[in-house]
């Protein structure tokens, strides 16, 4: 209607009225309406995700207008569950809603940048130098490095063209090949679940040329060591739908609303199928809501909480009533029937090694691999029995690797639980207890460092000659536990008020949770698992594994699912949800991500250890090996310090090490090929007489420096970079504000390891990021290439929450110069192939490889290990010492094969944790759908051009969405356990999953023997599931769960057996409390660092639209009475320090925070709204500013069985949260905005505590 | 009888994990443009708290809602149309920006484009308003996320009314919920009834309100008038805007966006057919307790044969007749009783209702009490205090409260017994006055909830 016509009728709009002439109804036109239509309209939607670490691996809607993307919704058309459970949809939080933000944000990464100074030098010797030369000519003048690498993180970026950008970066790369070798370039990229392409894209070209790949699950502390302790498993979890088949929820530290928010509603959801929950944390948090009682024990506590829920459990259910369910399930599927030695030592008997076959006379009849099976007694014929399942079967012979409850010779066994009864003697065992001592307000108790606890043993007479006593895991198990059995004796606990470790009343002192409440919890938990059959959970977060001691925690409570027979049970078991992301694909994965149909092994490095000695965070390490050690430690030499031990882990084969030699490898290479020398024997020979030095020694010679840095999907030094101003200040070379030095006496010099008084200072020669946004490490990098954002590419995502695959795929092509990660890295690739001919051709590479987890060599050092270095042994190559490999290298063909499918696969077969199948015709499938190479060096190959053809690859080779494989993959599995499995995967068999069938819906994945839980009609995917269900071993030394780790190092440090560690003392306040005074009053908290609820995922905190849900910029959570006692309001300006550095922020004061704590949550950088340090006169720092590494020496074991090495499997992890802070309101605010030139003068450099302080 | 038809939405507060997935996928799709920066149509608060824009609640400051006269009628607080009209150049009640917030952005291009600097750059925060730099931000759309802020502050919530607060200030006894807001399309709505150019109406076929853009004034009588503000002044345009609940999407048989995206599960979308007739009477009993009764009242039955026909007499189409009868807001709403208006005293009959939360049980102390009831928790020892629910949900009337959350742990114990003990007592919906077919359609609706069962 028009306007006109609209108005005529302005006096007879009225047609009606009702309630009395209270509401009218009128005929007025509502034309009007169109423009919110209008606007709710689009061109387009297309399938998309988010290529984040969060897990959270969901579905969205991604809407396109006028080319533009305009907002994103979920998708809610996931395959649905069964009729008994919620559905999936819709997965998405509003991180995800938020991201269509960045696109065309100011911090978009727009075109390639380099740092100006380095652009001008490389362009003056680029005129009159090829490019390697010309490389050569400024990074070895070391005015002219020095000149771009201490500007970094300052600014001054100019934009330049692909094609320069790719030849500084591909010149460098070549330049430090030649002159230090590939291992000196290193690639740090985390989580490739979720985009597995981006991810292969830069590990492919970087293994292709030798390069290390940095793990990331290690060093972000989110690996449980404790999973591969336990299980053998890197870490395998329920899917968040399993949750609702439980009936108890115990949420210990896991935040699930706020970090699992598309899985939150299985969770509050199931209450309402009656389930109860139990809440445990320090803080109110938003999980907190959902539970029926919310414990919250002292922060860093929970390992002693743990331990008392085990107590009354065994009393309860164990040991005054033996509940068959839980008698059964532990007799089958844990260590608690196995026998271990006792040692003498100092007069006490210890638990020592588990007795082997091989100890005994005749090795049980066991000839193959007998020092590698476990021993136990047969309950009806008193017979010691070696059972099926232990790693000894598993290599070396065939159909033996199983868990049914047979021996060797096919008799059927049942295995005694307990030698109570049959008993020879019963005789204290000590134990050692660390809980008499805590620092920085932890509650120390009075109570003997060693406990002496009455066992039954029986005395055995051995192989040797010599006879002793022997005792079983359960019993020695419970005597830990500090359970009063009736063997007499002290240090048991009568009863629940009994203050001995570890019982309910001991608890209460240590954690403040009181009595009753631990008693009332671990009841309900076994109760219900008792009537389940199973189906308790506990569902962990981050926030117990970023303790020192989270090992402790965390077998604390495996512990408690184990006893309870939890594991392995729908509805039940072990949920760890931490960054891990399933790669469900992963053996499809795995070849194209490391170049393994071209070359191997691939050099994988564990980040911790890279990070500690290069970002030289060793240098300043308070931790002494001295105050970790048990108290009943086995005789050895145990001083030096940590950086001292991981060198050690290095050489005997257990760590692996970037660079590996100080010698560049491509040289040793040279002299093999030309003399057909044995390498694995020179290099032995080499490296005993000192010719060959391993670098790991001298981490800080110029000649094992890392060279060049490759970052993407990542943001290490605004987001996982614990220690960021050791990071900026050793090895990326800018301005730093570390606040110590490393002349404090406090220091633990090493032994072994070089130490120069002067530390270096930017080791890295070049830093390349690539991103879409402005990172923290964006602004530090030398060169910053704009990548395309989740929806601009096509891409793989996976999750452990959820059993679907489904994909990213381009809404819109990338904006500006972006192009995607596959693109860049292809285009890296074709320069560096273009012009490393300058200085290198096929060239042969040495290449160790630590002694690998689930593979024959895992069987490398049975007892007590030896250092060849220490003239204790040979080195031998993969026994005490790393595998040696000579790998051919075709530099100039890098491109040729980045780009298409090499012949090692029909060669070699693909496969995973020890399995193999023959690949031939994926490969030739392949070949027929992508198309094969037309001519080249790589002629009939097939093609991986594009990304979609490496999505097709993955889809093409896994078991887990090629059902032919899997049948393959059962099949090769039933190899080794003698049973049939292919059943599984029956029916899936015709299955494939190809890259634009999962752009029509997600799919789900078919269940294969890469993962231990199954995905079918009658099961929701649930780790370890096929483990009790199929009889499939644990990939353990004893084929079981091993609550028991009879390693001569977890013997050392005390955690043979679970016990209560308390927080480390990090010492890094007391130096610089009250000495850097600003006026205001100090109080020490102790600083944590849990997951946000407005950034997205651990990685950015920029985002406007979350940023105006919240408090707009870094902000910081101090509890009300701490507040007050510091004189801090809300939204006052506040600084945290301590010697590592400072941070700025904002405090949030609030009554849900425990006083004592602070929570800074994560991944805030100093991008936004971050004002100036008093402290060290720069600008505030990140959450990572005030924290220092700290690694372990019981992550560094190899060469044994489950605690063997694997990438992202094992190994050092950054651990963060015993740091405390000084926290003050700020008196001076300063934006620090000033141009570098305008400040050369001396007037603002006072600004600053600490240099007002120095000045004085 | 005038029947009339309306989409209503219940939100189950039970099961909102204060993700505010709702508020984003709101904003990007309707106010992600300048003008109406600051303005939320959904947002969530955490609770206590006094929310956004701060201090809503309070009718004392700003005359929102409706007042009772001593004849019994009803008229908007700010006063009659006369009243009204002799403020649109001064209205003393009417929110200020800082009330919201001042909206910000920061300046990202530095991050790239500076030059050389004495420290790494960063972004400093600027109004989107003035375009100068801000030192400090000081309020957001969501300033007290997770309990952000000292007690005393937050205390000052309405709902404590009547409850002895000090005790809950502390670390031990800390309780927290969240409230998802969005604009009530209510039956009696304040903000149509104060605006001077006639621009707001109520679609006679789907109860959405709508403020006509054309038409509209930027009087911003509304703004003030709504009690819950969730209208907006729009500086840009100089006009006023508000949730239009999605009618588009409606429209096409869609849900809304904050309801789709809803993550947490929380959001029902149902017919719910009422008596316009009887809307003023309802609107003006005297008791302000009675009118959560009285809203209650208005609801047609629409398994009613006779209510139908009225329906169909008034061109409600047959669709929406049978969505009415498989509408889950009907079900919580009226048949079972577990969801409520918000703040039925404004007598406004908003049609957004919700479920209250249940909680933890008060202290570790009492943790011999997490099975005291048929194996679950007892209503009075949840953290949450009842009369705090109450004082949000029925103006102060406790009893509804208490049955609701009876029912809602009464299917938690019957659902237990079935799935954990593999038994069916009867015994236990019995006791709180639902049948076996009953507690297990709530089961089916409030926790397997599939997306057709949610719309």
């Amino acid at each position: 209607m028009s306007h006109l016509l609209d108005r005529l009728t302005f006096f007879r709009r009225q047609q009606d009225k009702f309630a009395d002439g209270h509401g009218i109804t009128t005929d007025e036109t509502r034309a009007w309406e169109d423009a919110y239509r209008k606007r709710w309209a689009a061109d387009k939607i297309v399938r998309s995700t988010h290529g984040v670490n969060c897990t959270g691996s969901c579905s969205w809607k991604i809407y396109v207008k006028g080319g533009i993307v305009t907002w994103e919704t979920q998708q809610t058309d996931y395959p649905r569950t069964r009729p008994d459970l919620p559905n999936h949809e819709p997965r998405g939080c509003p991180r995800g809603a938020s991201y269509s933000w960045y696109l065309y944000s100011g911090t978009r990464v727009k075109y390639p940048l380099v740092r100006e100074r380095l652009v001008r030098h490389w362009r003056e010797a680029r005129r009159s130098l090829p490019p390697v030369a010309a490389w050569r000519a400024i990074v070895a003048d070391e005015a002219k490095r020095s000149d771009w690498v201490t500007r970094r993180g300052r600014g001054g970026f100019v934009r330049v063209g692909w094609d320069e950008a790719s030849e500084i970066i591909a010149a460098a790369n070549a330049y430090t090949i030649k002159e230090y070798g590939p291992d000196r370039i290193a690639g740090f990229s985390p989580i490739p679940a979720m985009s597995m392409i981006s991810y292969a894209a830069g590990s492919r070209y970087l293994s292709l040329i030798g390069a290390n790949l940095l793990s990331f699950y290690d060093w972000y502390c989110d690996l449980p060591p404790s999973s591969p302790q336990t299980w053998g498993e890197q870490t395998d979890v329920p899917e968040s739908a399993d949750w609702y088949n439980s009936g108890f929820l115990l949420v210990w530290g896991s935040n699930i609303p706020m970090t699992r928010a598309p899985d939150a509603h299985f969770y509050s959801e199931v209450r309402y199928r009656g389930a109860k929950s139990v809440v445990i944390a320090p803080d109110y948090n938003e999980a907190a809501k959902f539970s029926d009682l919310w414990l919250h024990p002292k922060q860093g506590t929970d390992a002693a909480l743990a331990l008392a829920l085990g107590h009354v459990v065994l009393r309860e259910f164990h040991i005054d009533r033996k509940v068959p369910y839980f008698d059964d399930y532990t007799r089958k599927y844990s260590d608690f029937p196995l026998l271990v030695r006792l040692e003498e030592r100092d007069g006490k008997l210890v638990p020592g090694h588990m007795l082997r076959a091989a100890d005994l006379p005749g090795a049980l009849g066991e000839t193959n691999n007998p020092e590698w099976k476990v021993v136990a007694i047969d309950e009806a014929s008193g017979r010691l029995v070696a059972p099926l399942g232990s790693v000894g079967f598993r290599w070396g012979e065939e159909g033996k690797w199983n868990l049914e409850e047979k021996e060797a010779s096919g008799d059927p066994v049942k295995l005694r639980t307990s030698l109570a009864g049959i008993e020879d003697s019963v005789v204290p065992v000590a134990f050692p207890y660390f809980g008499s001592e805590a620092a920085n307000g932890f509650v120390a108790t009075d109570h003997d460092q060693i406990l002496l606890r009455h066992v039954p043993v029986k005395t055995l007479a051995f192989a040797d000659g010599t006879s002793g006593p022997v005792a079983m895991v359960f019993d020695l198990f419970c005597a830990n536990y500090g359970v009063d059995r009736g063997f007499g004796g002290d240090n048991v606990a009568a009863d629940y008020d009994a203050d001995v470790p570890f019982s309910p009343a001991w608890a209460e002192k240590v954690t403040g949770v009181p009595r009753q409440a631990i008693i009332q919890v671990a009841r309900e938990f076994a109760a219900n698992a008792e009537q389940t059959e199973g189906r308790s959970m506990v569902i962990l977060g981050a926030g117990l594994n970023h303790w020192y001691h989270m090992d402790m925690s965390y077998r604390g409570i495996i512990a408690l699912l184990v006893m309870c027979g939890c594991i392995g049970k729908s509805g039940g078991g072990w949920s760890h949800y931490v960054g891990q992301e399933k790669l469900r694909p992963q053996t499809g994965w795995l070849p194209l991500a490391f170049g393994l149909d071209w070359s191997r092994p691939p050099r994988q490095m564990n980040g911790t250890s890279f990070f500690y000695a290069h970002s030289d965070q060793w240098r300043y390490e308070t931790l002494k090996v001295s105050e970790l050690l048990s108290p009943l430690a086995p005789d050895g030499d145990w001083s030096g310090a940590m950086i001292d031990f991981n060198a050690k882990a290095e050489r005997m084969g257990w760590l692996p090490s970037a660079p590996q030699f100080e010698a560049n490898p491509l040289e040793l290479g040279r002299h093999f090929h030309e003399t057909e020398a044995d390498a694995g024997r020179v290099i032995a020979d080499g490296m005993r007489s000192g010719a060959i030095r391993p670098a790991g020694r001298d981490p800080d010679n110029p000649r094992n420096w890392p060279r060049n840095m490759f970052f993407w999907r990542s943001n290490v030094l605004g987001a996982s970079g614990k220690g960021h101003e050791y990071f900026l200040k050793h090895l990326v070379g800018s301005m730093h504000g570390v606040v110590g030095t490393d002349q404090n006496p406090d220091i633990q010099r090493p032994k072994d390891v070089i130490w120069y008084d002067e530390a270096p200072v930017g080791k890295l020669d070049l830093m390349v990021n690539i991103d879409f946004r402005m990172s923290t490490t964006s602004i530090y990098s030398d060169i910053v290439l704009p990548t395309a954002t989740w929806y601009e590419k096509h891409d793989l995502n996976t999750s452990d929450m959820h059993p679907f695959i489904h994909p990213l795929s381009a809404a819109v092509d990338p904006a500006w110069e972006a192009k995607s990660d596959w693109n860049i890295f292809r285009e890296i690739a074709k320069k560096f192939s273009d012009v490393c001919p300058e200085v290198l051709g096929v060239e042969h590479d040495v290449v160790l490889t630590p002694i690998q987890h689930d593979t024959p060599g895992e069987l490398a050092q049975p007892y007590e290990p030896k250092d060849w270095m220490k003239g204790e042994c040979d080195p031998v190559p993969g026994k005490t010492m790393p595998l040696v490999t000579l790998v051919e290298r075709n530099y100039p063909e890098t491109f040729a094969r980045f780009t298409s499918m090499g012949p090692l696969l029909e060669q070699l077969g693909n496969g995973a944790k020890g399995m193999i199948w023959n690949a031939e015709r994926e490969v030739s499938m392949l070949g027929d759908l992508n198309g094969r190479v037309p001519d080249g060096p790589t002629a009939g190959r097939p093609r991986i051009d594009s990304d979609i053809d490496a999505c097709e690859t993955i889809l093409m080779l896994a078991p887990e969405t090629n059902g032919e494989v899997a049948i393959k993959a059962w099949q090769s599995l039933g190899v080794f356990t003698g049973r049939e499995h292919a059943h599984l995967a029956e029916g899936k068999e015709e299955e494939k999953i190809r890259f634009r069938d999962v752009v029509a819906q997600p799919r789900k994945i078919i269940s294969s023997p890469i993962w231990s839980g199954l995905e079918s009609e009658h099961v929701c995917y649930n780790a370890g599931y096929t483990n009790v269900h199929e009889l499939i071993p644990w990939r353990t030394l004893t084929g079981r769960q091993s609550l028991y780790q009879d390693h001569h190092w977890m013997r050392a440090f005390g955690e043979g057996f679970v016990t209560w560690r308390p927080p480390i003392d990090t010492r890094t306040v007391r130096e610089v409390s009250g000495k850097l005074p600003n006026g205001q009053k100090e109080i020490m908290l102790n600083i944590l660092t849990p997951h946000q609820k407005w950034g997205i995922h651990s990685t950015y905190t920029e985002n406007l639209l979350l940023l105006s849900l919240n408090r707009g910029g870094p902000t910081v959570w101090i509890s009300e009475d701490d507040a007050k006692a510091a004189g801090i309001v809300d939204n006052d300006w506040i600084e945290l320090f301590n010697l590592n550095g400072a941070v700025t922020a904002r405090a949030i004061v609030s009554q849900r925070i425990m006083p004592g704590s602070a929570l800074m949550y994560h991944a805030q950088e100093k991008l936004v709204n971050t004002v100036g340090s008093e402290i060290t006169g720069q600008r505030g720092g990140v959450h990572n500013s005030i924290t220092r590494i700290n690694m372990k020496p019981t992550h560094m074991i190899g060469g044994y069985a489950q605690l063997a090495y694997g990438f992202n499997y094992y190994g050092t992890v950054g651990a963060n949260r015993d740091e405390f802070v000084i926290v003050r309101k700020m008196s001076e605010i300063n934006w620090f905005d000033k141009a570098a030139d305008d400040v050369a003068s001396a007037d603002d450099a006072g600004w600053g505590t600490q240099t007002k302080e120095s000045a004085r | 009888m005038k029947v009339r038809a309306q989409i209503a939405m219940v939100l189950n507060l039970d099961k909102c994990i204060g993700c505010h997935t709702c508020s984003i996928t709101c904003k990007n799709v309707w106010t992600n443009r300048e003008g109406v920066e600051y303005a939320w149509f959904n947002n969530v608060e955490t609770k206590p708290g006094i929310g956004y824009p701060k201090d809503w609640e309070n009718q004392e400051r700003w005359k929102g809602g409706w007042v009772r006269g001593k004849n019994g009628s009803i008229q908007p607080k700010q006063g009659g149309k006369w009243r009204i009209l002799s403020k649109i150049f001064a209205n003393p009640h009417l929110p200020e920006i800082d009330d919201f917030y001042e909206p910000y952005t920061f300046e990202y291009e530095w991050l790239q484009s500076a030059p050389e600097l004495q420290a790494q750059p960063t972004a400093r925060p600027r109004s989107l308003l003035t375009g100068e730099k801000l030192n400090k931000i000081e309020n957001s759309g969501n300033w007290e996320d997770m309990l952000g802020g000292e007690f005393e502050k937050r205390s000052h919530d309405y709902n404590f009314e009547g409850v002895e607060k000090e005790i809950y200030g502390q670390f031990e006894k800390t309780f927290m919920m969240y409230l998802p807001r969005l604009c009530e399309h209510c039956l009696n709505p304040a903000c149509l009834a104060s605006c001077p150019s006639g621009a707001i109406y109520k679609r006679a076929e789907d109860g959405i309100v709508l403020i006509d853009q054309e038409k509209c004034r930027g009087w911003r009588m509304c703004v003030s008038g709504c009690p819950y503000k969730k209208i907006y002044y729009n500086w840009s345009t100089g006009k006023s805007e508000k949730c239009i609940f999605c009618y588009p999407r409606i429209e096409t048989g869609q849900p809304t966006v904050c309801s789709e995206t809803c993550v947490g599960r929380i959001r029902y979308l149902g017919v719910v057919l009422y008596d316009a007739d009887r809307i003023e009477e309802a609107a003006s009993v005297e008791d302000p307790a009675h009118l959560y009764q009285a809203q209650l009242g208005l609801f047609l039955d629409p398994h009613d044969v006779a209510v139908q026909e009225a329906a169909r007499r008034e061109g409600v189409p047959e669709q929406w007749l049978e969505a009415a009868i498989r509408s889950p807001v009907y079900k919580m709403a009226v048949e079972w009783k577990v969801a409520f208006p918000l703040h039925p005293e404004y007598r406004t009959l908003p049609m957004v209702w919700y479920v209250p939360p249940l909680s933890p049980i008060q202290s570790a102390a009492e943790a011999g009490k997490i099975s005291s009831k048929d194996g679950m928790p007892d209503v009075r020892s949840l953290r949450i205090p009842l009369r705090y629910l109450a004082n949000l949900l029925t103006a102060g009337d406790e009893a509804p409260i208490a049955a609701a959350l009876e029912r809602m742990l009464a299917m938690r114990a019957f659902m237990r017994a079935k799935s954990i003990e593999r038994r069916i007592d009867e015994a236990i919906p019995a006791r709180v006055g639902l049948s076996r077919a009953q507690v297990e359609e709530m089961y089916r609706i409030m926790a397997l909830a599939a997306y057709e069962d949610r719309y």
